[in-house]
């Protein structure tokens, strides 16, 4: 976890999960574009090679991951997600 | 490891399948139902699970999953009576999602295995006793014990014993580096042949090892420009290829009088079968993840496949002089006095500079060679691109280049000589100077050349320093530009400009040494700190770490770039080829359900073996560059 502050003002918050049973690379590419669609987050990458998903997002994170979940869920309900 | 699970698992399935499926073949011709029910029995073995994620999956409204197309396809020929066809589909697709899940694994496996270097405890000397902790619970100024064959767990500067050590987890570098009281060690390295005692410099989480791992882990992250465009690729392409399917299952019959149903299907279900974008998906990271590790067993650490991707467009390649092309370790060649003695034009010029970590002052002090009582240094400015002022033992000093001296109104001496000239005025009138020079590293020269042949266009150095040195040492590696005199902020404007004369698609490589360029290494296309970890802002900022002090490892940086594109692109055509040659000889009724097996798994397989080369990319290098060293552990793949 990390905290990078820009002109001071905004604090984005990023964090990394580890996505485990990811074995897919093409549902890795469809749960990228799902998680970015979430409002709250601002950029999120699935990094399919290391099984990582990285999210910068302001505000909440504990209602934001079950939001992540779900969309993880539906995608590739094998797929379980801890943190880093 | 859930991959080794899944391979333990799905194995065993796939052979009893394959077993079945054969006796199917040979009994169907003779005993039709018996056949048909073995052909069943393999199909479900080898299919089971797709089928149980089809089912799932489309109850989720996902219709263009892969295990849903692949159902369709395999029950759809099942239907038509093609049941050699539906089968191997099935137990070829297994096959292939088998082989995916291996190359995946193995491919962890091997930044794993990098991740090797990590310490697991430390011994650390508290009062008369000797415990082993985890290296995260030492502290900085601790002792600690480092016993043959362990690792360095913190960074720290050895007081006693003699050893030589392995550094080629952080370095690439196998001849190993003999140290002794006074040297620093870095954690990560392995201690080889001697009991080391090391007074701890470093807490964890700021050492050396724990700032790799950092980096590595999080490499890849950031995406290449050709993974971008094939994720975008895949997302319309299965819709695509799935429309054109239904299209030619329901339109010929009906426009066509004499077109047969049951061949249009057929035709249709082997479209789906090529509707998988796996091969490319797949592939492309896979290829990027090994260009990443072939390089970071090198040395070179890359922050993401985009780097990588970007280093082999390198149109005009910025060198920051000290440090980076010169070995960054100044002596004082020569003391001048005008006023003062020698003797005291040094101290004071030490003195002055007491608190300076520029190389400049590391030179003084190790010239000086006595202690220095800091209480009589006061007010010191460190004026940037200048020099330094300070109240010493009550004289007002000040050391620095021609700018300074121009700037305090003092007149000098002209500064013509090859080296740094350190001019020194005390209380307002010129003292003398001091001459301090820097050596060119060793193979500058070879990488300037080979960057050349490498189809960089140009190469430029940047420097602090006065034109004519910066011009001499150009001339002397057939640099083609040389900027200098610059002061930091500068140094960032000339690298705007420069950066306007490359093309559209080409990129600038800055290359720094880390100190004082944080904002050009951030600026340029691609930033490249050499010198390991010198300093955090560098290793923040770059794009690119070098952990050794070579330029020539940006040769093999280049190449292995080069090297990885060349699969990635070789991958790309190569599937996108066989999957629409298969398509269109589908439609036109000329492939069939073969063929089609063999574009989506062949090509699968084949696009994974190939990017399984660029794992090696980073041995492969050796054979090119002689002063290259042979990497300690190859990568074995299958």
């Amino acid at each position: 976890m990390s905290i990078l502050e820009k002109n001071d003002l905004v604090i984005i918050m990023k964090k990394s999960y580890m996505l485990d049973g990811l074995d897919c690379a093409n549902c890795a590419a469809k749960m990228e574009k799902a998680i970015n669609n979430l409002e709250e987050v601002k950029t999120a990458t699935v990094n399919f090679m290391t099984a990582k998903l990285t999210i910068e997002a302001d505000g909440d994170y504990d209602d934001l991951i079950s939001k992540v979940e779900k969309v993880i869920r539906k995608i590739e309900p094998d797929v379980k997600i801890r943190k880093a | 490891m859930r991959e080794a699970l899944i391979i333990k698992n799905r194995l065993p399935l796939i052979i009893v399948s394959a077993v079945i499926f054969a006796a199917a073949i040979l009994i169907h011709s003779s005993i039709a139902w018996l056949g048909l029910v073995l052909f069943i029995a393999s199909y479900l073995i080898a299919g089971g699970n797709v089928l149980y994620k089809a089912v799932r999956n489309i109850l989720h409204g996902k219709v263009f999953d892969e295990n849903f197309l692949m159902t369709i396809a395999t029950i759809g020929a099942l239907c038509i009576g093609k049941y050699t066809e539906a089968v191997a589909v099935m137990l070829f697709y297994q096959v292939g999602e088998l082989f995916q899940s291996y190359a995946v694994a193995k491919s962890r496996k091997s930044i794993s295995e990098l991740m090797d270097i990590r310490p697991d405890h430390a011994n650390v000397k508290r009062g008369e006793n000797i415990i082993t902790v985890d290296p995260s619970e030492v502290e900085i100024g601790e002792t600690i014990i480092i016993k043959v064959g362990e690792k360095v767990p913190l960074d720290g500067e050895v007081i006693d014993g003699t050893s030589s050590i392995d550094t080629s987890a952080l370095t690439g570098e196998s001849v190993p580096r003999e140290v002794s009281a006074g040297n620093e060690v870095l954690s990560g390295c392995i201690n080889l042949n001697g009991v080391l005692t090391v007074k701890v410099i470093k807490g964890f989480e700021e050492s050396t090892v724990s700032k790799i791992l950092d980096l590595v882990e999080n490499a890849s992250s950031k995406k290449s420009k050709s993974e971008n465009f094939i994720t975008k690729f895949a997302r319309v392409y299965t819709p695509i290829v799935v429309v054109i399917a239904l299209a030619l299952a329901v339109v010929p019959t009906l426009i066509l009088p004499d077109a047969v149903f049951a061949d249009w299907l057929y035709r249709a279900l082997t479209f789906l079968v090529v509707s998988c974008p796996c091969a490319l998906v797949i592939s492309i990271p896979l290829s990027f993840f090994g260009g990443l590790g072939g390089a970071s067993r090198r040395g070179i650490l890359i922050k993401g496949s985009n780097y990588l991707e970007a280093l082999a467009k390198t149109e005009i390649m910025v060198f920051d002089k000290t440090g980076t092309l010169t070995e960054g370790v100044f002596n004082v060649q020569k003391i001048h006095s005008v006023s003062i003695t020698e003797d005291e034009l040094l101290e004071l010029a030490t003195y002055a500079e007491n608190f300076s970590t520029h190389p400049i002052s590391m030179s003084l002090k190790r010239c000086y060679e006595k202690d220095i009582d800091s209480s009589q240094v006061e007010n010191v400015k460190e004026i940037a691109g200048h020099g330094i002022t300070a109240d010493v033992k009550g004289r007002a000093v000040a050391v620095g280049n021609s700018k300074l001296m121009d700037e305090l109104g003092v007149s000098h001496l002209s500064d013509e000589i090859l080296g740094t000239t350190l001019h020194v005025a005390v209380d307002g009138e010129y003292a003398g100077y001091i001459i301090i020079s820097d050596r060119l590293k060793s193979d500058a020269t070879e990488a300037v050349t080979k960057l050349k042949s490498k189809h960089v266009k140009k190469i430029a150095m940047l420097t602090g320093d006065s034109e004519f040195v910066g011009t001499r040492i150009a001339r002397q590696l057939s640099i083609d530009e040389v900027y200098a005199e610059l002061l930091p902020a500068d140094k960032v404007e000339k690298v705007e400009e420069l950066m306007k004369q490359k093309s559209a698609k080409g990129v600038l490589t800055f290359v720094g040494d880390g100190i004082n360029d944080a904002p050009v290494l951030a600026r340029a296309d691609i930033g490249v700190a050499m010198g390991g970890m010198g300093s955090d802002a560098a290793i923040e900022a770059a794009d690119v770490v070098i952990m050794t002090d070579e330029p020539s490892k940006l040769v093999d940086a280049i190449t292995i770039s080069k090297r990885t594109l060349k699969i990635v692109y070789q991958n790309i055509a190569f599937a996108l080829t066989v999957k629409l040659a298969v398509l269109i000889l589908a439609a036109l009724g000329v492939a069939n359900m073969w063929e089609a097996i063999f574009a989506d798994v062949g090509v699968t397989i084949i696009a994974i073996l190939n990017s399984f080369r660029a794992l090696w990319v980073g041995n492969s290098v050796n054979s090119e560059l002689s002063s290259a060293v042979p990497s300690p552990e190859s990568m074995e793949v299958g």
